[in-house]
């Protein structure tokens, strides 16, 4: 029964991607651990699960401080990564600047903050920056495709006697792209909550350092605390943070929590000039054969013992994470679309049950999954899985809600099949591809939990006091998650998927 | 009108009804007959309310008809084979029809070439539907309706896109193969050649309804525009 090969179809490049992303992660799935390392799973679940039913709060203002630190961090985070985006973005057509962009955005905030420790300390700066400098690399970006976007005419149709590049921009460009900058960064706010909680599992003092004290003593009541008030925080930012409040809180978390460090310039100095440089080509003045040979040998042993593994898994996991992340965005979709869930309510609580396990950051998942399940990949799969495929999930049912079905179309199971999948198919594979440097990012910094990534190494280094090893895993870090953004960008134009996103 | 009293239960019944299209009363008054083995052509200007008359037929029967609606509706990245056989999806089991999804079965296969044949999509038969031209879309959307086999044909203006000598063949094909046949159509010489009926809409009310054979295209061309 074969098919001839004149037949034209649109299918079928999109059947042989999925079909080779899914041959690799099941290859991948051989060769990573994903035993159940501890005893009894069953009874620490249960454990956390009695926690969970009951809460009890030790300290209110140890609570209320860390949420306050919470929002403060994210607050001015996104502000300053917003201002510095937006003026990346006016030039963001130069290669230089875009690479500039993809460069500061491809080191996760828990690096930015491991890196700035070393200098100005566990300091409201540190907190600050280490969200502001990755935001502006992601902000800059998407204003940067808005202004692409956006329709020339009013640009166009300008007079054109004397240049005023700047007030032409703000007249015609800007105005039309307003509206979704500003959707756009009132996402990036949420996602900068959940950073900056989880900037407190490095020692910043926001909700993260309670959560993961208090779970590493098994104080799951404690801890369930301080996960309620995180969700809280995330779930009601609709109803008290509004347009017109914005100057106020502001001003208040300025106030409450200016960003200051007491830097040591002597510090600062040997950090730059000494501690960061490969170890062989310190106190080199000039380089000749033998430093060359030094460095070649302590590159080939940081190769050998930490590049490469931290690598070979970081690329593992991230693969098995992102085929289940898309098995779990198709199988949950139907929770968010009305062509499955036909009553209101039903889809409310659907919806609210993604929203639910979207505001979960992946990272505190994973700790909480390699508590239950012991160290292996396996927590990490199910936790970048959970987070990622809630938020595709969401906004693919969402997605449904456009289309347009015959009267005689059929339900259940086989309008998902035949009518739903093949319409959305397109788009899912967009968003998944978009979502792909995230779940990479993701994964090396899942490293720090213990996992073998990347993350794994560059902790390791942090911790021996070893920076020049550490800057030279995050920048391969950086670089691995540069090439997939690219190859990603490069698989939507080849599929001619869109390139625009949402809220990713 | 015809004795009353000899005439089985019509199949289609409408008395005094208003039917509504997204809120708006687009027929008012409505009272209408058809029975079982009619063939009824509905004219007008658009906007005078067939498509919303034949939703309102579809209603009473769901399960006898077989539906062509103007937006064929197609699924864009699956095959001709598939958009077909849709139709059938209620006559299988969903493990034969996901399986069918993967792979097309032979009995699947058997029951579609004939209709794909029939509809001169035979080279087109596994191609993705959003390859094909608009007319052989619609001819894909007549397949999907010629499948379920059903005793009631109904369809708005599904061969507008293919051209005249087409058209004859498809309104022919779908003519033979059910029993009661209600079209939408804006060619009147179309529906006074297929139809035995017609009914003619106008601003939501029927201003015609007589055996075709009793009517001329000029009766008919005060449908449209000024009268």
């Amino acid at each position: 029964m074969s098919v001839p090969n004149s037949n034209k179809t649109s299918a079928s490049a999109l059947r042989n991607i999925s079909f080779w992303f899914a041959v690799s992660a099941l290859l991948c799935l051989l060769l990573v651990d994903l035993d159940i390392s501890t005893a009894d799973p069953w009874a620490e679940l249960s454990l956390m699960a009695a926690g969970a039913l009951s809460p009890s709060v030790w300290s209110w203002p140890t609570l209320l401080s860390s949420l306050a630190n919470t929002f403060a961090f994210a607050l001015q985070g996104v502000t300053l990564a917003a201002i510095a985006g937006f003026a990346l973005a006016l030039s963001y057509r130069f290669t230089l600047v875009r690479a500039f962009c993809a460069f500061i955005r491809s080191i996760h905030e828990l690096f930015w903050a491991l890196l700035f420790m070393q200098i100005a300390g566990l300091s409201s700066l540190t907190g600050l920056l280490a969200i502001a400098i990755p935001y502006a690399g992601t902000l800059a970006k998407i204003y940067g495709e808005l202004f692409e976007e956006v329709d020339p005419a009013p640009a166009n149709n300008l007079p054109v006697n004397k240049r005023r590049p700047l007030s032409e921009f703000f007249y015609s460009t800007m105005p039309l792209a307003w509206r979704s900058m500003a959707t756009y960064t009132s996402y990036r706010f949420e996602c900068a909550i959940r950073s900056s909680a989880i900037l407190g599992f490095v020692g910043l003092p926001t909700l993260g350092f309670h959560l993961e004290t208090a779970l590493s003593d098994g104080q799951y009541s404690e801890a369930a605390a301080f996960f309620y008030a995180l969700l809280l925080l995330i779930g009601t930012l609709r109803l008290w943070l509004h347009k017109r409040l914005l100057p106020v809180y502001l001003v208040a978390v300025f106030y409450y929590l200016p960003p200051q460090a007491t830097i040591s310039w002597q510090l600062l100095v040997r950090f730059v000039s000494e501690d960061i440089v490969p170890a062989p080509l310190r106190g080199q003045a000039l380089v000749n054969a033998e430093t060359v040979n030094n460095l070649n040998q302590w590159f080939y042993a940081l190769w050998q013992q930490q590049i490469w593994p931290g690598l070979v898994n970081t690329v593992l996991l991230g693969q098995i994470s992102l085929v289940f992340t898309g098995l779990l965005a198709l199988a949950l979709l139907p929770l968010n679309s009305s062509l499955f869930l036909h009553r209101r309510w039903k889809r409310g609580i659907g919806d609210s049950l993604l929203i639910l396990l979207r505001t979960l950051p992946e990272y505190l998942l994973a700790f909480i999954g390699l508590l239950i399940l012991g160290p292996s990949m396996l927590p990490a799969i199910l936790a970048l899985g959970i987070h990622n495929g809630a938020i595709i999930g969401h906004l693919l049912g969402r997605y449904t809600e456009e289309l347009s079905l015959r009267a005689d179309a059929n339900r259940g199971i086989t309008l998902y099949f035949y009518e739903v999948l093949p319409r959305i198919y397109r788009q899912f594979l967009a968003f998944l591809f978009y979502r792909w440097e995230v779940i990479l990012r993701e994964t090396a910094i899942l490293g720090i939990l213990g996992i073998a990534t990347l993350g794994f190494y560059i902790d390791s280094a942090f911790e021996t006091f070893r920076f020049d090893v550490a800057l030279l895993l995050i920048l391969v870090s950086a670089a691995l998650n540069i090439s997939v953004d690219q190859f990603a960008r490069y698989l939507r134009q080849r599929l001619q998927l869109k390139t625009v996103p949402e809220s990713l | 009108m015809k004795d009353v009293l000899n005439q089985p239960a019509p199949l289609f019944q409408f008395s005094d009804q208003r039917l509504q299209y997204q809120g708006r009363t687009v027929l008012d008054k409505l009272s209408l007959s058809i029975a079982s083995g009619e063939r009824v052509a509905l004219i007008g200007e658009s906007g005078a309310g067939k498509s919303t008359l034949l939703k309102a037929l579809r209603e009473q029967h769901p399960d006898q008809v077989a539906w062509c609606p103007q937006q064929p509706g197609l699924v864009p990245i699956l095959s001709t084979f598939h958009n077909i056989y849709m139709g059938a999806l209620d006559s299988h089991s969903l493990a034969y029809n996901l399986l069918n999804l993967i792979k097309p079965l032979p009995g699947a296969r058997t029951a579609v070439e004939p209709i794909a044949k029939q509809l001169g999509l035979e080279q087109q038969l596994f191609s993705s539907v959003d390859t094909l031209s608009g007319g052989q879309q619609q001819r894909a959307s007549i397949g999907r309706a010629l499948i379920q086999q059903r005793p009631i044909f109904l369809g708005d203006e599904p061969v507008a896109n293919v051209d005249e000598y087409q058209a004859d063949a498809l309104l022919q094909l779908i003519c033979q193969q059910h029993q009661t046949v209600i079209l939408a159509l804006h060619d009147i010489d179309q529906a006074l050649s297929i139809c035995t009926r017609i009914i003619g809409l106008r601003d939501g009310t029927i201003v015609l309804d007589a055996p075709s054979d009793q009517l001329q295209a000029i009766d008919l061309a005060g449908l449209y525009g000024a009268s």
